[in-house]
């Protein structure tokens, strides 16, 4: 196997596919790949929470309360992530306090760039996340609710027992393209320098120009393959949850 | 004041609603003494559904006072839930929790509200089914059953709470007419155990056969009430005359 791939080199050089037969490289696409894998679980986890958290708050009484859910709305969903990620990185870094190494003299920031990472993406996705939720609540009708409230359940049992299965079912195939969108939006920690696939595979390139074709088709596909290990997922979830004979 | 079984089980006096400018109740006054059994007719919009809504507290009233066993129902101070379990409530459109089987909407209110023994109100929920002659239907979800079978899982559903008063809001006006009678089946065998009943209804057969009293509602007022017997051949009030004229 990696004779051939050596030998693929030789003949044509735009087809280095160098980590498949040299370690360091292959080393490198690897701690990409399960950097990328991590980023995208934190990410996910969190931004369902903040989902959750932001659609209950927004049926707050509190006129603030719904109108910060609603300024967060507005800023991370209007805003690039990009530049989201720019922000939270540069700007938000510089304030936070930092501790010292081992060695007595270096200073570590106490968010790194991978954290802020997982903080600026969750939040992005969250945002979305917050509106998905939203909108699967309202769809549970108020008369259910009421007969629920006539049973005697206090208003948090109703949202425990019979608003949030429902909504949560209404909502998954939104949510399901939201977080699709998420883990493809993770390659963009790459402007602060977080080492997950992408960030990796351009120094691979930049090192060895001849590879940069087979990089590139790597790439491609491990995104197809992990988004398609997600949507499969979700879909089969998707499925276990759904009720006979409701909503058809 | 205690309540004893000689006073009405459900009273109303001068009982004003409005739903912002428009006044739905004006001065509505009704008794309703242990086991007896009270159908309200009337043209739609004349409030009976808003009637029977105040009773167990789905709606605020503005004027008057309404008490179930001696308790005023409207009392900022009242334990909600000692009011939900001592009246039920079937719905028009049966609001069934669909995430859930027959037998688990039965079970739903005494193991997540009362806390009471699972074993045991699994045992009185298949009792109730079989009572309103459901047996074998326990695992089916709402989806998959007929109006009629919903509609008698709904009322299942409420006695499980055993409640002391039943209400009963247009419950077989979202009915096919085949399955109507089944219904009614169920309910005049409640009545004929002497659970306390009052039903919303435009089924006039049935009202003349099962009630102990009738009450004529119309733009807000009891217009006329008395014994089936008198009531439908001796209705003394034009409106009443004018309306069961246009339904007998």
């Amino acid at each position: 196997m990696e004779e051939f791939f050596r030998e693929m080199a030789a003949d044509y050089p735009r087809w280095n596919f160098i980590w498949m037969y040299d370690d360091r490289q292959q080393g490198k696409v690897l701690a990409g790949l399960w950097m990328t894998i991590e980023l995208s679980i934190l990410c996910l986890i969190f931004s369902v929470i903040i989902g959750l958290v932001g659609a209950w708050m927004q049926g707050a009484k509190s006129r603030v309360t719904r109108a910060i859910v609603q300024g967060y709305i507005q800023f991370f969903r209007n805003t690039p992530p990009l530049v989201q990620l720019l922000f939270f990185y540069f700007a938000l870094g510089q304030f936070t306090p930092v501790v010292t190494g081992d060695d007595g003299w270096t200073v570590e920031p106490i968010i790194s760039n991978v954290g802020w990472a997982v903080i600026s993406l969750s939040f992005f996705a969250g945002a979305f996340n917050v509106e998905i939720f939203r909108a699967g609540i309202e769809a549970v009708p108020n008369s259910t609710l009421e007969a629920s409230e006539s049973l005697g359940f206090s208003r948090l049992q109703t949202y425990i027992y019979v608003v949030l299965p429902l909504a949560f079912r209404v909502c998954l195939p939104s949510l399901n393209n939201n977080l699709v969108n998420l883990v493809k939006t993770t390659t963009q920690a790459y402007a602060i320098a977080v080492p997950e696939l992408l960030y990796h595979s351009v120094s691979i390139w930049n090192d060895y120009p001849s590879a940069q074709y087979p990089t590139m088709l790597m790439l491609f596909v491990t995104y197809i393959l992990l988004v398609g290990i997600l949507v499969f997922g979700m879909n089969r979830w998707e499925r276990n949850m759904k009720i006979p004979g409701y909503g058809t | 004041m205690t309540w004893t079984p000689d006073q009405p089980i459900v009273s109303l006096k001068k009982v004003h609603k409005s739903f912002g400018t428009l006044e739905v109740l004006k001065g509505v006054s009704i008794d309703v003494m242990k086991g007896e059994v009270i159908c309200i007719i009337g043209p739609s919009g004349s409030g009976k559904s808003t009637l029977i809504r105040c009773i167990n507290a789905l709606n605020d009233i503005q004027a008057g006072s309404i008490t179930v066993e001696g308790q005023e129902v409207h009392d900022p101070d009242l334990d909600m839930l000692e009011l939900r379990k001592k009246v039920g409530m079937v719905f028009q459109q049966y609001n069934l929790f669909p995430h859930k089987t027959a037998l688990e909407n039965v079970m739903m209110a005494p193991l997540k509200v009362l806390k009471q023994n699972k074993a045991e109100v699994e045992e009185r929920a298949r009792a109730l089914m079989k009572k309103v002659r459901l047996d074998g239907k326990e695992d089916s979800f709402p989806g998959e059953l007929s109006g009629g079978q919903q509609q008698r899982v709904a009322i299942a559903r409420s006695l499980a709470m055993n409640p002391d008063v039943m209400l009963f809001d247009e419950v077989t006006a979202a009915l096919d007419p085949e399955t109507v009678k089944e219904v009614l089946v169920t309910i005049k065998d409640l009545a004929a155990e002497g659970m306390t009943c009052i039903l919303v209804t435009h089924e006039m057969g049935f009202a003349r056969e099962v009630a102990d009293h009738i009450y004529f509602t119309d733009r807000g007022v009891i217009v006329e009430h008395g014994p089936p017997a008198t009531f439908f051949d001796e209705a003394s009030d034009p409106r009443t005359q004018e309306f069961l004229g246009q339904i007998l």
